[in-house]
Parts: C-alpha cells; structure tokens; sequence
C-alpha cells in the first residue's frame, strides 16, 4: 500500500531560483525589498501609501479600500502566486491614538516569497476592512477570531460570529487595549453571569433548525425561546 | 434451552409480492405452543428515513475529539450532512497576557499553548524574539534547539499515533509509541529538568547547556528508535483493518489544501512540498541532509504514511545534529541579554547593574516587528511580534497551524459517515491548547 507514496522534495516552481539560507544578520530597517513590492507601487499607485522593510521583512501599507484588490492581484497574477494566507491579525498600540492595523501575512509557496500586508484603521470611523474569504478559505477562522478579538468587522465574511468568546459574551473585546487584563465585569458579576447561564441551551438556532431537534428540547424551553431568549452555546 | 424453530410449510404472505405482483410465499414456523405462524419477509425497500436529519452533538468532553473540541453534525442516517465546529472551550487569552510580560516571562507561556511541542515552540518564541533584537545565537545553540525541536516533532507525532490508533481501535501500537516518548521525556528531563513544560530557552540562548555523556543517551535512543517505527510499521501500514478506517478519508487536492492554508503533514500529505525547514529556512536547517515525504491522495491513510516517514527523517536529522554538535558557549555574549552568572552578580557592581536592570526592567528591543515562522509537528506556527521599544512586546501573536488546519474539518468530514468523523479528526492532529490559547 506504500505505493503511491513518495519521498520527493519538490521545491520551489523557479527552479533557478537559489536555495533559500537561514537569514543572519539582518539589518534593523532597509535592506532588499521583496520584488512584489515594487511591482505593487507601479500598479497601484498611490493605494500602496508605504513600503516598509524592517528586520528583513517587507510590509506594504496600504489604503483599506484597495485591500482586496491588491491582495486579489497578489493571489491571481501568475507572476505574483500569492497562494498561502499564513495569517490575519490585528494590532492596536499603547498609545491610543495611534491607528489599529490589520495584518495580513501571504506567502507565495511558488516563488517562496513572504510578504505583509497592512491596512491602517483610524479610530473615528467604524473599524471595517472587506474579508479575503472569497480568495482565502484560510480567512474563515482566522477573520472571525479578529473580530472576536478586536472587533474588527471583516465585510463580506459568510459567517462573522465569534469564534473564541461565546456568543453572549458582552464585555466587548478582549485583545483591545482599553480591555483590562482581568476583563470588564467584577468577579462577582462574571459568576453571577456564569450562573445565570442556562446549560440546556447549547445549541444555536441555526444548529437547533437542523430537523426535529428543536421539538425534542423540553417544553419549557421551547417556550422561553419563541418567547424571544437566546440560545447559548 | 434455545427455541426450535422447524420449517413445516409455506403460508401466502398477507403484506409481501413476488416478482409477478402474486402474494409472496413464505414459511410457517411452529412456536412452541405448535400454533403456526407465517414468517413475514421484511420489505423489500427500507422506509425513507431522508427527510429526518439528525442533529448530534459530540464533545466538547469526549474522548475522541482530543481536547475540548465540540463538533455537532447534521446526520442524513448514518452520513455526515454538515458540520459546525465549536473551539473556545480553552481560551486562556495566552496572547492578552504576553503584552504584560517581559520577553522571557512569556516562553512559558508557550509551553503550554501547544504542549506536546513545548520545547519547539520556546525555540520558535526565542527565534522571534532574537529577530527583534536583531541578535544571532551562537553556533552551539543552533545546533542545540534543532536537536531540541527534532526531539519535539518526534513526541508529538508519537502522541498522534498512538491517540490514532486508540481512536481508530488499535491499542498496541499506543503503548509502543508511549512507551518511546517516556524515553524522549526522560532525555529532556535531563536536559532542562521538566518534561512537559520546557521553558528550555532564552532570548539570546538556553537555559541550560546538555549535560555530560546527553549525547550518548541521544545516540543510543536514535539507534534504537527505528525498531519502534518499524514495528508499527509492521502492525498498520498493510493492516487490512487499518486501511479500511482510514483510505479515502477526508481527501483534500493540493489547491483545496493550499487555499484552506492547511500546513504540515495535511498539506504534504496532499502532495504539496511545503515545509518551512526547507523554504523558509530557520536555524541552517538548509545544512541538514533531509527529505520531505509528500503523499499523494491527500487522505488520512497518507497523512498517517508522513507522519511516519517525517519520524525517520527526524532521526537523520538529529543524527546529523550530534555529530556537528560544535563546542563554545551557548549563550550570547550580551550583558543587554544574558543575566550574569549568579557569583558575578554578588561580587562585581557592573554585574550586579546588569542583572538588576534585566531583572527589573527586562531587555528592550528597538521599534519594529518580526514574524517568525517554524515547521512545527503540526504545521506552520508561526510568532508575530511588534514592539514600541518597551520590555514587553505590544502585541504578541501565535499563528496556529491546529486552529487553521482545523477550520477545513467542516470540509472534510462531509460525506463521510460519523465513525469517519473519528478518524478524521484524529489525523488532523490537533493540540486544543494550540487552537484556544
């Protein structure tokens, strides 16, 4: 049964390209680009506002309407092969006045390029970026985790609900710097919640619309429910 | 005393037809009162059961889903329909509490996100933290945290078998594995003094050096560990059992895979070469002489078939790894890094400012970011750090690959039937403390 199995290494689609070393040295700001940096800058003009290289990295600082069409670009031009979205975060600094980014992180498993992707968010306007997961099936969890924990709204995800807290969680969202370390509610009504919680409601009305599963529950939730309350996990 | 049950005669059946629409023929059996009964066939076509689906709920406390993941799964009779994951269960808000901590306060917080690759994943931390300091370790502990990672990759993929297995219906292959990994625990136990939760390195360094005569301990645990692989080998690849469970599982194509950014195992298991030891290379993994096994039909039989042979090619790498295993100190030379040694400290004022200043106030980076990525056992797990040129980063994120290997599932198990959903999950290999943090 080891048949079609093999030992191969493919590597990358250039095959002239050189063998990628362990980088040593690397200089805290400058140094080369990577290639698509440029190439971004000459087609998108000046929705790519700045290209940053800092510890061997290059980040591209882009404006947040043109997100999607760069990284569409990246993804599709055969050129570019953007294929893997290694991951997408957010960041807010110390100092609040400072924009919130949001962070992608593509590598083109073809050309072994690795590239960021930033788009900053002032505070004054409703924090949005349109979702990669028309490209990216990889955004599904990693775009709703962003939200639960940031708040950022990715429009045009299919399904934006949070993923880590639970669905009823309201001390708003925990990876923001105004969160404090030991969350929004006092201990008190943090267990007071917790007890308050109804444990026979696991299932959400999406789950519990699945065939007969909701006139199995027993009658007196069923009651609650169409009376309005929702459900939990 | 079992019933006797004798054929006496044939009755015409009351609800059955033959082939020509006449009332089917079938046998009167006497019970033991003598009184004859005709014996009804069963009709010929089961009722149709399509319209009621089923909603089952597995977890978030059962066994098989390796942690506390919940899956709940829309059933078409015994056939998956749909299925909605639930993660969360373990959130610790690992990445909230590493903005309050100094850089070498959070490496023990990476023990214990991904805990059977803790000792890989302090090296990864410390890799992203040294890319932030813009500092390269020396040459001894290079070579030191690839012999760590290595050892690492072969616990959990040890763990993985054996769960597997267990999860599969095999259980000898699990005490073999366990058995094994005991011995790579008692190694690191010598090592750094814990088995579990490492906390081996330091930015700029380790913890420790190897003790006298470590290596042999590896070297003897390196020649005799191809028996155990062999075995198993022996025991799974061409069981009957075996490959029934898991061929034709949760099949993912190469460009399914590379767009559900699946890594590790799953994704070469799909026949896609990525491995960031080799693409990406970290630590001059690109000196070590070693393949990457890639699969070809993207099922769980295949991801168990790289697993295995990424365990072989784990033990040439460590091979390779103690022959070169070059002498000099393992530590950086930077009093901005390193604490001086405990006698120094007490004796000598500079020191004593040095390790003052480290302790109360902890190293400072310059303004930047890096991210760092390694090839865990799991897949691409990557650290991304910023800082604003404080002790503590601004943001510290983990990039896990269990979290987004584990999104695909609602893919995969699609189709299948729910006794595949087992299986399928199994050879995801997901470390739930990974997926929650």
């Amino acid at each position: 049964m080891t048949g079609p199995f093999e030992i191969q290494y493919a590597g990358s689609a250039d095959q002239g390209a050189p063998v990628p070393v362990t980088p040593k040295q690397v200089p805290h700001r400058g140094g080369a680009a990577n290639l698509s940096a440029a190439e971004l800058q000459a087609r998108f003009g000046a929705a790519v506002r700045r290209v940053e290289v800092v510890w061997g990295e290059t980040t591209v600082i882009v404006a947040p309407e043109a997100v999607l069409d760069i990284i569409r670009w990246l993804h599709d031009d055969p050129s570019q092969r953007y294929d893997y979205l290694s991951d997408v975060t957010g960041v807010e600094f110390r100092d609040l006045e400072l924009p919130i980014e949001v962070v992608w992180h593509l590598r083109s498993l073809p050309y072994r390029r690795f590239l960021r992707v930033k788009v900053q968010l002032t505070k004054n306007r409703p924090l949005e970026v349109p979702s990669v997961w028309s490209i990216y099936k990889s955004a599904d969890w990693l775009e709703r985790e962003c939200y639960d924990m940031f708040g950022i709204r990715f429009v045009g995800h299919p399904d934006l609900r949070r993923i880590l807290m639970w669905e009823q969680y309201r001390e708003g969202f925990p990876l923001r710097k105004d969160f404090p370390l030991r969350g929004r509610f006092s201990r008190a009504e943090q267990l007071r919640q917790a007890l308050a919680a109804n444990p026979e409601a696991r299932y959400s009305m999406e789950e519990l619309s699945i065939a007969d599963a909701f006139e199995d529950l027993p009658s007196d939730m069923r009651q609650r429910l169409r009376g309005g309350e929702r459900t939990g996990e | 005393m079992a019933t006797q049950k004798r054929t006496v005669e044939v009755a015409l059946s009351t609800t059955g037809v033959d082939a020509q629409g006449n009332p089917q023929r079938v046998p009167l059996v006497t019970a033991d009162d003598g009184t004859a009964v005709a014996v009804e066939a069963p009709p010929a076509v089961e009722p149709d059961l399509a319209a009621e689906h089923m909603l089952i709920n597995i977890g978030p406390q059962h066994p098989a889903t390796h942690g506390v993941l919940r899956l709940v799964l829309e059933l078409d009779g015994e056939t998956v329909v749909r299925c909605i994951p639930h993660v969360g269960y373990l959130h610790c808000g690992f990445e909230k509490i590493g903005e309050y901590r100094q850089y070498n306060q959070i490496i023990p917080w990476t023990d214990r996100e991904d805990y059977l690759n803790s000792i890989g994943n302090n090296c990864a931390f410390s890799l992203g933290a040294e890319r932030l300091f813009g500092i390269d370790v020396t040459e001894r502990c290079t070579v030191l945290r690839v012999i760590a990672m290595e050892l690492s990759r072969i616990i959990s993929h040890l763990v993985w078998l054996g769960t597997t297995c267990i999860d599969i219906g095999a259980f000898t292959p699990f005490l073999w594995s366990f058995q094994r990994r005991e011995q790579v625990y008692d190694l690191l136990e010598a090592w750094v003094g814990a088995r579990l939760t490492t906390t081996a390195t330091r930015v700029g360094g380790m913890a420790a050096d190897i003790p006298d005569g470590w290596l042999d301990g590896l070297r003897s645990f390196v020649r005799s560990f191809p028996s155990t692989i062999d075995e198993c080998d022996r025991m799974l690849t061409k069981n009957a059992i075996w490959v029934g469970r898991t061929v034709g599982l949760g099949v993912m194509t190469p460009d399914e895979a590379v767009n559900y950014g699946l890594s590790g195992p799953m994704l070469r298991a799909s026949g896609v070469a990525y491995d960031v030891r080799k693409d990406f290379p970290y630590l001059d993994y690109e000196t070590y002489d070693f393949d990457v096994p890639v699969g070809t039909n993207g099922d769980v039989y295949d991801r168990y078939l790289v697993r295995m042979e990424e365990l072989r090619q784990s033990l040439r790498i460590l091979e390779q790894a103690a022959n070169r295993l070059p002498d000099g100190p393992v530590n950086v030379d930077d009093p901005r890094l390193i604490l001086p040694p405990k006698s120094k400290a007490t004796s000598e004022m500079e020191s004593m400012i040095h390790h003052f200043k480290l302790v109360m106030e902890g190293p400072r980076p310059p303004i930047g970011e890096a991210y760092v990525a390694i090839e865990s056992p799991k897949g691409e797990k990557g650290y991304y750090m910023v800082s604003d040129g404080t002790s503590k980063p601004v943001r510290w994120r983990i990039r896990p690959p269990s979290f987004v290997n584990l999104s695909a599932i609602s893919k995969m198990v699609e189709g299948h039937l729910l006794s595949d959903v087992i299986a399928i999950n199994a050879s995801i290999d997901i470390v739930m403390g990974e997926i929650d943090r």
